[in-house]
Order: structure tokens, then C-alpha cells, then sequence
């Protein structure tokens, strides 16, 4: 085994507006049947990474709910396996994560007692598939103190919350920009990177020791010159869905048969904690077009470019379009909504219309159906 | 209690759907296997240990259960065993009746020493709280108690019934009776307390295919145990033929069916190989379905069950049909009453179903009532047609369809033993 792995999952957006003020944004739903954390987590077992730490810390609930037994994504190991660290009060450190260097170095023994030589560090918002054993071949053979996994963001998308990097010839990384403010640099980092453990312990150690807390300024720009970081260019595709236009836009960037067959049907698998739900029930007057439908749905309605989550119910002469239903939705008969993402376990009521005008409109109303 | 899981039938009855499969293990209602109900019972009624006696063809059954995470019959103790015939030291033989089965599993029960254990067939599809059963066991003090269902007088003489009296103890016990006289059938689920079966099933250890039916119940009857018939008035399918298969498959997309697959305090649990969402295209039709995870839809829908990881291809017409995990069916096909197994390609522009309905002419008990059955693994090349009454077996060409045709009543065998 080469490689532990670090997923930072402890992270918040006030870009998420309400959506995250339920959960972690590594537990955000992802693509009918997913949680955002999946990706990075199902990449790591794919890449044979079997010891594996998630660090929480926001709302963190819903996250370690999802990942309460390590079996669906193969970790259930006896060499290895999956860790949940939330923050603890200690006799040295009465802190929370105060940022993702902080997070990794309240967890140091987790990497002082591994043997393992390198480290991958990704973040639980990112939807990809990627082999970490390329990115840790590549860091050997170019001999990096850092790797970054950087991707070229398509043309007309906003790079301003992305850090961006300017590389040289041998794929250098010679300027990290955070969170440009006029930038037409297209090339971001995924915040996926590789790093041999015994330099990452003393790298954070020196990071704290100055009062830094972030990895990216108190590790990546700080050594920019004296540490070797390198850039490696993930080609596939990659998302993050820090907020609601890029979480809307990579749900719905699973209804192009392109995305679709790169995820679900190329090797390897994406993995997720199975629900034990009936198979979705189509009922007489239901019409579905061109939208991804979960496990444990009942349509009784029209739904179209839309994609439902689990155990979603869409009663009769209901109009879904263009939106995102999330888990376990209840919509009572005659309601047309638009442009939305609604809340999971919300109940919609009868009669309703709902229309996000010009922009998406996050429905959260009150699951009555379980008060009563 | 520990339950013991009859699984090792071949169930002949449903023709080539069950060539390389148990029975218990066929597919069922788009995400399930057979087995996955009488298991799932098990654990919702409490029952935690568990026997899987298997014997015909156990591979998919074997990779199905696993270690029982599904059904968390994963335990340190009891959980789930999965109980093939073996070889002894003086004798090897094959379990050759479902009493003999339990018997020759007699030292896995004594390991577990339970005061009661309970007998199951894994092949019905129902609902059913074992405890309670086991409650009316030990309320009326009973030897063996034998679950019962009312069926329709007029059908009363397809089964074996009881005859009771008004505590619910049997008093006699008629197998198929012309003129029937209780309208009660036997389910084939028995709690029997524990030192009973064992000391039935040693005295009749030499019976040569020792049945529970025919053997181990007259056995205790005629030594005048306590027998106590608990009626059962839930939902209850036996799905042995493929008539019956198919008809409950399809009450499955009623608007509320008689079998709700939805209820949350009865949950059906089965080992999920796909996760994905299913999609479903922008010129895609769907008029009463259920679909399983990962399916893609291009086409149209009509009171059909559809697996897991189907592709239905654009312009395809299914109809009336079931649809088993990981087939694909060609763009502009036609489908009208099939039962497809899991894993078979349908080329483009077929006909499956169509025409008059003539009887088989192989087996016309097995394949009848019209359909079209298909089974694992089969290929049918593009633009074939395909008659009623017909079964597919194995990789099929163009030249195995003179002038493009199956007529109605044809049998196409290309793979297994029969072939």
C-alpha cells in the first residue's frame, strides 16, 4: 500500500445558501443516488487506498449518518479502513478545525502511526473519477515535494472562488492566485493533492507553529519557491459543487448521455450507501421525459429535465420541470413547480406553483408530514 | 427459533428461467430475487439464524446471500449458513427429499439447540410475521403448527388442506381433494418444537425421500401430537409455474397493489448490484411500470416489470412483459407478453409475442398462457419474429429463424443441458 488517504469534508459555503444549512456540503445529494462524499471516497477505494480519514466538522450529522458503516464503499477492512474525525477537546488543543491545515494537524497521530509513504488529500465536494495511483506515479517521476491535481475549467465558467495556478514547462507550479478577481487564467486546483507523509507532518507542523491555519496559504504559496509543487491536469470531468448554480448544473450535467455513460457505466464504479428502496413505480397518467428517476419514486405526474431523488412522490397532475428533487420529497396533486431544488423531506402541498423566476429557487417548507 | 430455508428446488415448472438457477433465486419484481421475501421475513419477524439448504444449481444463490449483509444476517452469532449436502464417512448422499434435507443438517440445529424451529420453502412470494405464529405455537402448547391459507372453495381441491376443529387443531389432513371439506391449504411453513422434529426426523431417517407432507406430518399426526394450523390472511403467491410468475409479477403495477412493495414497516430487503438512478429519455413513454436502478429507457413502457441495468432502445414497444436485470432490448422491437431473463440482447427491429396462440409442442404444459419466454444469456439477432408460446434458449443466429420467424408454439434451444 502506498498511499492513506485525507477527505476534507468538514467545509460550509454561504454560496449554498440554504441548502447547506441542513448538512455538510460533502453530504449534499449528488445525481439521484449520491452523496457528494462518494466520489472522492469510492476514488480512493478504486485506487486501492484503504486506509482512508474524513475530517468533519460543519453540521456534520447528515455526513456521518451517510457514512455510519464503511462496508458500501469496501473499507470494512481489518487493515485499514474508514475514520471519522470530528473535532475532540484534548489536554493540548481546546480549538474546532480552524482551517484545513489546522483539521489535518489536530489529526497528526492518525499519520504519524501509518507506514504508508505518501499521502492523498481530497476534498468531499468534488464530483470526479480519478485514479490516485497516476497522480502518485507522476509525483515519483517528477520527483514533486507536492502534487496538485489542477483541470481546466470550460470556457464562459466562473473561476473567481477557484484558486488558480500558472505553470511552467515542466508543469512547475509557479503562481497560485486565490480566488482571482480578474483572471483569465482558466487552469484550477480540484484541492486534490499528493504529498509524502513525513514532509506533510512536518510541513503542518511548521504551518501551525506560524499561526496558519489554511493549507493553501500557509502550505501551497508559502513554499511555492522553495518546495517543489507540481501541477498534474486531470482530464475528465470534474465539478465542484460549492454552490447552487455549479450544484444545479452538475446534477443536471447527468442528463447528457456523455456524463451519464462516463459515471455510470465506464469502469470504475461510483459507490454509495445502499437504501434497501423498492424500484420506481410508474403509475397511468405519469409522462417522464429526459430526466434521472431514484429508487422508491412514485410518479403519478409529469416530470421533464428534471432529476428526482429517492423515495421522491409525484402526485397526480403534477408538473416538475427543469429541477431537482431531493430525497425523500412528498408532492401533494395539482402543483407545478419550475426551476427549483426542493428540500429533502419536504412536503409539498396540493395546488401549489412554484417558480423559480430567472433564477433556481430553493424550496424548503416544513416536513408537516411527519408532525402530524 | 431458528428457521431452516428450503432453496434447493429446481422448480422445473418454470421452464428455462430456471436452466442455471434455483428456483428461490429467479428474479423477481424488478429488483428482487424469490428468496429475498421468505429472508427478508425472517429477519423483520426476529428470526436471526437462519439455514439456506441448497442443492440445484446453488452458484447465483451462493453469491446472492454472501454472508447476509442485505438481510444483516451478518452476525457473530447464528446469521445466515448456507447448508449444501456433504459427505459423510460412511455414506455421500444427496438430499433427496425436504425432510432428509433437515436431517442430514440435524448436527447444525443441535449446534444451536433452539426450542423451536421453523421450516420454509424459498419460493413464495409474501409477507408474513413468523413471531406470531410462533405466539399461537406456544398458546396452544402445539407440536408442529402448519401456516394456512383460505383459498377459494373452487380451488380448494388443487391443494392440500386441513380439516380442523374449532381450536384450530388439525384433525385430518386431505391432499387434493375432489369433494374438499375445508377450504384451508397448507403453506408449507411449519414451526414444529424442536425435540419433536428431531425425534421424527431420526425415527424416519431411513424413509427414502422423507417429505415434510408426505412423511414427518402423518408421522406426528398418527402419533397423535398436538398439530395446530395457523391461518394466515395476507398476501400469498406461488409463483412454481410461469403463468403465475408472471401474474404476480404484474400485480406489482397496480395503482395500489395488493402487494406493497413501499411499506416502510415490512421492508423487502435484497443485495442491490446497481446504485445508479434509472433515465428515462426525452421521447420515451411510460404507462404502468416498475423499474429497477440503472435502467435507460429510449422507448415505451406498458404494464411491464423492468430490472435492474435494462436498456429499453428507441422505438421499442414492451408490453405486458418482465424484464430481468441487465437485458437490452433493440431499438424498434416489439414485446408483447415476454419473460426475458437477466442478461439478454434483443436485437433491432423484432417481434417478440405476435401471432396466433398455438400450444408448445416440447412442453406445452410449461410454456403456455401466450408468452414468450426467454432465457439467461439468450441472443436474438435483428429482425426476427417471434411467435406465443415459444421459448429461446442460448446464442441464436439468423439461420436458427427460417424466414426470420419462430412460429407460435416453437421451442429454440441452443445452450444448457437440453440442448
Amino acid at each position: 500500500m502506498k498511499a492513506i488517504g485525507i477527505i476534507l469534508a468538514g467545509g460550509n459555503s454561504s454560496r449554498m445558501q440554504e441548502l447547506t444549512s441542513r448538512r455538510a456540503i460533502a453530504a449534499m445529494p449528488v445525481a439521484g443516488s449520491y452523496r457528494s462524499v462518494d466520489f472522492s471516497l469510492s476514488n480512493m477505494t478504486n485506487s486501492h487506498i484503504q486506509k482512508v480519514a474524513v475530517l468533519t466538522q460543519y453540521s456534520s450529522r447528515s455526513l456521518h449518518e451517510h457514512l455510519n458503516s464503511s462496508k458500501w464503499w469496501d473499507f470494512g477492512r481489518k487493515q485499514g479502513g474508514l475514520y471519522l474525525f470530528a473535532p475532540t477537546i484534548t489536554q493540548e488543543n481546546g480549538f474546532w478545525y480552524r482551517g484545513t491545515a489546522d483539521a489535518m494537524y489536530q489529526n497528526l497521530d492518525f499519520l504519524r502511526n501509518s507506514h504508508e509513504p505518501y499521502v492523498v488529500i481530497a476534498s468531499g465536494d468534488g464530483v470526479y473519477k480519478l485514479d490516485y495511483n497516476q497522480v502518485i506515479n507522476r509525483h515519483i517521476d517528477t520527483q514533486a515535494d507536492i502534487t496538485v491535481v489542477v483541470t481546466k475549467l470550460p470556457e464562459g465558467r466562473d473561476n473567481s472562488r477557484f484558486g488558480t495556478v500558472a505553470i511552467d514547462d515542466e508543469d512547475r507550479i509557479i503562481e497560485f492566485e486565490e480566488k482571482p478577481l480578474q483572471s483569465e487564467n482558466r487552469l484550477v486546483s480540484t484541492g486534490i493533492y499528493v504529498v509524502r507523509r513525513r514532509l506533510l507532518i512536518e510541513l503542518l507542523e511548521r504551518c501551525i507553529a506560524d499561526n496558519n491555519y489554511d493549507f493553501v496559504r500557509g502550505v501551497l504559496m508559502r513554499y511555492k519557491t522553495s518546495k517543489r509543487i507540481c501541477a498534474y491536469l486531470m482530464e475528465g470531468y470534474w465539478s465542484n459543487i460549492a454552490t447552487v448554480e455549479d450544484y444545479f448544473r452538475t446534477n443536471m450535467d447527468f442528463l447528457k448521455p456523455d456524463i451519464r455513460d462516463y459515471f455510470f457505466r465506464q469502469y470504475p464504479d461510483i459507490y454509495s450507501k445502499v437504501d434497501d428502496l423498492p424500484p420506481a413505480k410508474y403509475n397511468p397518467d405519469a409522462v417522464v421525459r429526459n430526466s434521472l428517476i431514484a429508487s422508491g419514486c412514485i410518479v403519478n405526474g409529469v416530470v421533464e429535465n428534471s432529476v428526482l431523488f429517492k423515495k421522491v412522490y409525484v402526485g397526480n397532475n403534477v408538473t416538475i420541470k427543469n429541477s431537482i428533487i431531493l430525497n425523500d420529497v412528498h408532492i401533494c396533486d395539482n402543483t407545478y413547480i419550475e426551476n427549483c431544488i426542493v428540500e429533502s423531506r419536504d412536503t409539498i402541498h396540493s395546488d401549489r406553483r412554484i417558480v423559480g423566476e430567472g433564477k433556481i429557487l430553493i424550496v424548503d417548507e416544513k416536513a408537516d408530514r411527519y408532525g402530524l | 427459533m431458528i428457521a431452516m430455508l428450503l432453496a434447493g428446488g429446481q422448480g422445473s415448472r418454470l421452464g428455462v428461467l430456471t436452466q442455471s438457477v434455483a428456483k428461490p433465486a429467479v428474479g423477481f419484481g424488478g429488483k428482487y430475487r424469490i428468496i429475498d421475501f421468505p429472508l427478508s421475513n425472517c429477519i423483520n419477524s426476529g428470526v436471526d439464524t437462519v439455514g439456506v439448504l441448497t442443492q440445484y444449481q446453488p452458484l447465483r444463490l451462493n453469491t446472492h446471500i454472501g454472508i447476509g449483509i442485505p438481510w444483516d444476517l451478518d452476525r457473530n452469532i447464528g446469521g445466515v449458513s448456507i447448508l449444501p449436502p456433504y459427505e459423510k464417512s460412511t455414506n455421500a448422499e444427496w438430499y433427496t427429499g425436504t425432510a432428509n434435507a433437515i436431517y442430514q443438517n440435524l448436527r447444525f440445529m443441535e449446534y444451536y439447540n433452539p426450542e423451536y424451529v421453523l421450516v420454509l420453502g424459498g419460493d413464495h412470494i409474501y409477507k408474513m410475521d413468523y413471531e406470531e405464529m410462533l405466539d399461537f405455537h406456544k398458546r396452544n402448547n402445539a407440536d408442529v403448527t402448519i401456516a394456512t391459507i383460505p383459498v377459494p372453495w373452487e380451488e380448494a381441491s388443487r391443494f392440500g388442506v386441513v380439516i380442523t376443529d374449532d381450536e384450530m387443531r388439525i384433525r385430518e389432513f386431505e391432499e387434493k381433494p375432489a369433494n374438499p371439506r375445508s377450504n384451508l391449504a397448507s403453506m408449507g411453513i411449519y414451526i414444529f418444537t424442536w425435540k419433536v422434529l428431531r425425534e421424527a426426523l431420526v425415527t424416519l431417517s431411513e424413509q427414502e425421500g422423507c417429505d415434510f407432507g408426505k412423511h414427518i406430518i402423518p408421522y406426528c399426526h398418527n402419533r397423535g401430537d398436538r398439530i395446530f394450523a395457523y391461518e394466515f390472511n395476507g398476501y400469498w403467491r406461488d409463483v412454481g409455474t410461469l403463468g403465475s410468475y408472471w401474474a404476480a409479477n404484474m400485480e406489482l403495477i397496480d395503482i395500489v397493489p395488493v402487494f406493497d412493495l413501499y411499506d416502510e414497516y415490512w421492508k423487502i430487503y435484497t443485495k442491490g448490484e446497481v446504485i445508479r438512478p434509472q433515465y428515462i429519455a426525452e421521447n420515451a413513454v411510460i404507462n404502468r411500470a416498475i423499474i429497477g436502478e440503472g435502467t435507460e429507457v429510449y422507448g415505451e413502457v406498458h404494464n411491464s416489470v423492468i430490472g435492474e441495468g435494462v436498456t429499453i432502445g428507441e422505438g421499442a414497444v414492451v408490453r405486458d412483459s418482465i424484464i430481468m436485470k441487465g437485458t437490452s432490448i433493440g431499438k424498434g422491437t416489439y414485446v408483447e407478453k415476454g419473460i426475458i431473463a437477466e442478461n439478454v440482447v434483443i436485437g433491432d427491429d423484432c417481434k417478440l409475442g405476435v401471432g396466433e396462440e398455438v400450444p408448445n409442442t416440447w412442453k406445452p404444459h410449461i410454456y403456455s398462457e401466450g408468452l414468450v419466454t426467454i432465457g439467461e444469456d439468450t441472443v436474438v439477432p435483428n429482425g426476427v419474429t417471434i411467435g406465443k408460446n415459444t421459448v429461446i434458449l442460448g446464442g441464436t443466429s439468423e439461420d436458427d429463424y427460417p424466414g426470420g420467424v419462430l412460429e407460435s408454439g416453437a421451442s429454440l434451444i441452443k445452450a444448457g443441458d437440453e440442448s
